[in-house]
């Protein structure tokens, strides 16, 4: 399978912007911004099929397209790099090793939009990324790929980077663009979207890093070379960060709709230690836990939906037969309630009952009625809120409870865990 | 207090976004850079280089957990303690640290050198188990390595 975003992953030195030329870099803005109108840079990717890679999968091309033209405000291109969903870190991998391939995605994208201010908005805990892509866009300037009339084309563009303070929030678009507001990041009420009201109150386009980074590709090679790639509905190449239990962890980019078998057994090198498969979270600890019986779903938007879980992220956590159901969902439940803005009742509240209830359970003081309680709790904050953090927080407690209800009475019943997690710091 | 340089570096921040409360997220970063933690003090300097006041960069920064207070070491050590690290013992990387340096999550040694937190996803659960040092990322970790991370910043500090 050819690499499209991982092709120079790990060249020496690609970070470099004479070396991403030497590669074939940006050679696709120079096409886009004198071959291509906006509008045929949107056709473009609306061809290609693209889909977001933060989470939501939401087609790439008709996002652009709602940006209003005829206003007359200034208009932002965003780019969603605070990657913060446990489990993933593709997109830490693109920004340090092939920062030019992301700017490059940036520049035609906000040329698309007609953006002239556009942001990188990182995690605070990503400095070494965050410095990588400092000296990147310093580079860019001196070139002129950046600034006043790039390549003579008369199209002008600013780049920025903005580090977060560590909110995992940030990662939600409207809280994001609180964020750089300088507000505290609780997220806004959509509608209206950011296409009309974004940052700063005005028109704004938020993307993934991995979405961006697939834009000079999809501008050299063509809408129907990206959508000949994957699925369907799900196109082009994802990468699967993968972690957990098995014996190669780490980012692999295969196309859409390769199966959770394929990931895991072929890429992956199969389970540590031999042990068995027990549980897979396929896109980030939001989306639902599946069991090994699923093994053979595609990795894409649409089978995943249809075998009850999400794609998300790609963030693929793997956990064997040692692990505790239960104690997996508690750590994640005090996560969501680490990461509750506290906005809305709903979540702030109920994150903080499921961490309970979950904590009394992990520790041998569960109660009788206790699960039924924490679905409740969880009915009763899922499509509340006005983010989908308080679903997220759900989520993990209610198919674990679904899937493996025998661990949660186990443990109240007998006050310890029905597995042992071995030792596996040495 | 802030020195010449860092309130430069901050005033300027000023000037560089549409709104200028945009400028305090920026300016705490340069504040860990050069200072290592904040206090009232520094929150009060920051918002009169910014021309904002003492409550509007109060409650923007206490909205976020990665800027350090006063008090915290000369090296924050913060360990990812989120599923894909747990499952791969970061717990038992926290005892190991709590045993090596004689404090708990949480605590600072004696000496104010060392601060041991528990923190979410640091975003490398590929190479987990993890840790953040400051501005530094170590992955892969053993007791060997953090053992021999543990020395190399003792003689540092020596140094």
């Amino acid at each position: 399978m050819q690499k499209v975003l991982f092709k120079h992953i790990d060249f020496p030195d690609q970070y470099k912007i004479d070396t991403y030329i030497r590669n074939g870099g940006y050679s696709a803005l120079p096409n886009a911004l004198k071959e291509h109108s906006p509008d045929q840079i949107i056709e473009l990717v609306k061809k290609s099929g693209l889909r977001g890679r933060g989470g939501a999968g939401f087609p790439t091309g008709l996002k652009w397209s709602f940006v209003p033209k005829a206003s007359p405000k200034p208009k932002f291109l965003l780019c969603n790099a605070d990657e913060g969903e446990p489990g993933t870190f593709k997109d830490r991998a693109l920004i340090e090793n092939d920062p030019h391939q992301l700017i490059e995605g940036i520049i035609i994208a906000s040329y698309a939009i007609g953006a002239h201010r556009a942001f990188i908005y990182i995690r605070g805990e990503f400095a070494f990324g965050a410095n990588r892509l400092q000296g990147a866009i310093g580079e860019c300037y001196q070139k002129g790929y950046l600034g006043r009339n790039i390549l003579g084309s008369g199209f002008d563009l600013d780049l920025n980077i903005y580090r977060g303070g560590g909110a995992y929030i940030c990662g939600e678009e409207t809280s994001l663009m609180e964020s750089i507001e300088g507000d505290r990041a609780n997220p806004r009420l959509k509608p209206p979207f950011p296409a009309s009201v974004g940052l700063y109150k005005n028109p704004t386009v938020i993307n993934n890093v991995e979405t961006l980074s697939n834009i000079p590709h999809i501008v050299l090679n063509g809408g129907e070379w990206f959508a000949s790639m994957g699925m369907p509905k799900s196109t082009g190449t994802k990468i699967f960060s993968l972690s957990g239990h098995v014996n190669k962890p780490g980012n692999y980019e295969l196309p859409m709709g390769v199966t959770l078998r394929e990931l895991i057994f072929e890429h992956g090198g199969g389970i540590k230690d031999n042990r068995k498969l027990k549980a897979v979270v396929p896109g980030g600890v939001s989306t639902p836990v599946m069991t090994p019986d699923l093994l053979d779903v595609r990795m894409d938007f649409e089978s995943l939906y249809e075998a009850g879980s999400l794609l998300g992220s790609g963030a693929t956590i793997v956990m064997d037969e040692t692990t505790c159901m239960v104690k997996s969902a508690y750590r994640i439940s005090k996560f969501f309630e680490h990461e509750s803005c506290g906005k809305c009742v709903p979540c702030r509240e109920g994150t903080r009952w499921i961490r309970q209830i979950m904590e009394r359970i992990e520790n041998g003081k569960g109660r009788e009625g206790d699960v039924d309680l924490l679905r409740d709790v969880c009915i009763n904050i899922v499509a509340k809120t006005v983010c989908p953090l308080g679903d997220a927080a759900a989520v993990p407690v209610m198919s674990t409870i679904e899937k493996f209800r025998d661990e949660y009475e186990y443990h109240i019943k007998n006050k310890k865990c029905m597995v042992e997690l071995g030792i596996r710091f040495v | 207090m802030l020195g010449e340089v860092t309130q430069k570096r901050i005033a300027d921040l000023k000037e560089k976004f549409p709104h200028k409360r945009s400028a305090i997220l920026p300016a705490m970063h340069v504040v860990l850079e050069e200072v290592g933690f904040y206090n009232r003090d520094i929150l009060k300097q920051v918002a009169e280089l910014l021309d904002l006041s003492e409550m509007e960069v109060a409650e923007t920064v206490s909205f976020y957990t990665y800027f350090p207070k006063e008090g915290v070491g000369k090296y924050h050590i913060q360990v990812c303690t989120n599923l894909s690290c747990m499952l791969l013992g970061a717990e038992e990387l926290v005892h190991y640290l709590e045993e090596k340096l004689k404090i708990k999550a949480g605590e600072t040694t004696p000496d104010g050198l060392f601060t041991l937190s528990m923190v979410e996803c640091l975003g490398s659960c590929g190479t987990a188990p993890v840790m953040q040092i400051n501005q530094t990322y170590y992955e892969n970790l053993t007791k060997a390595k953090v053992d021999q991370i543990i020395e190399k910043l003792k003689k540092e500090i020596k140094e």
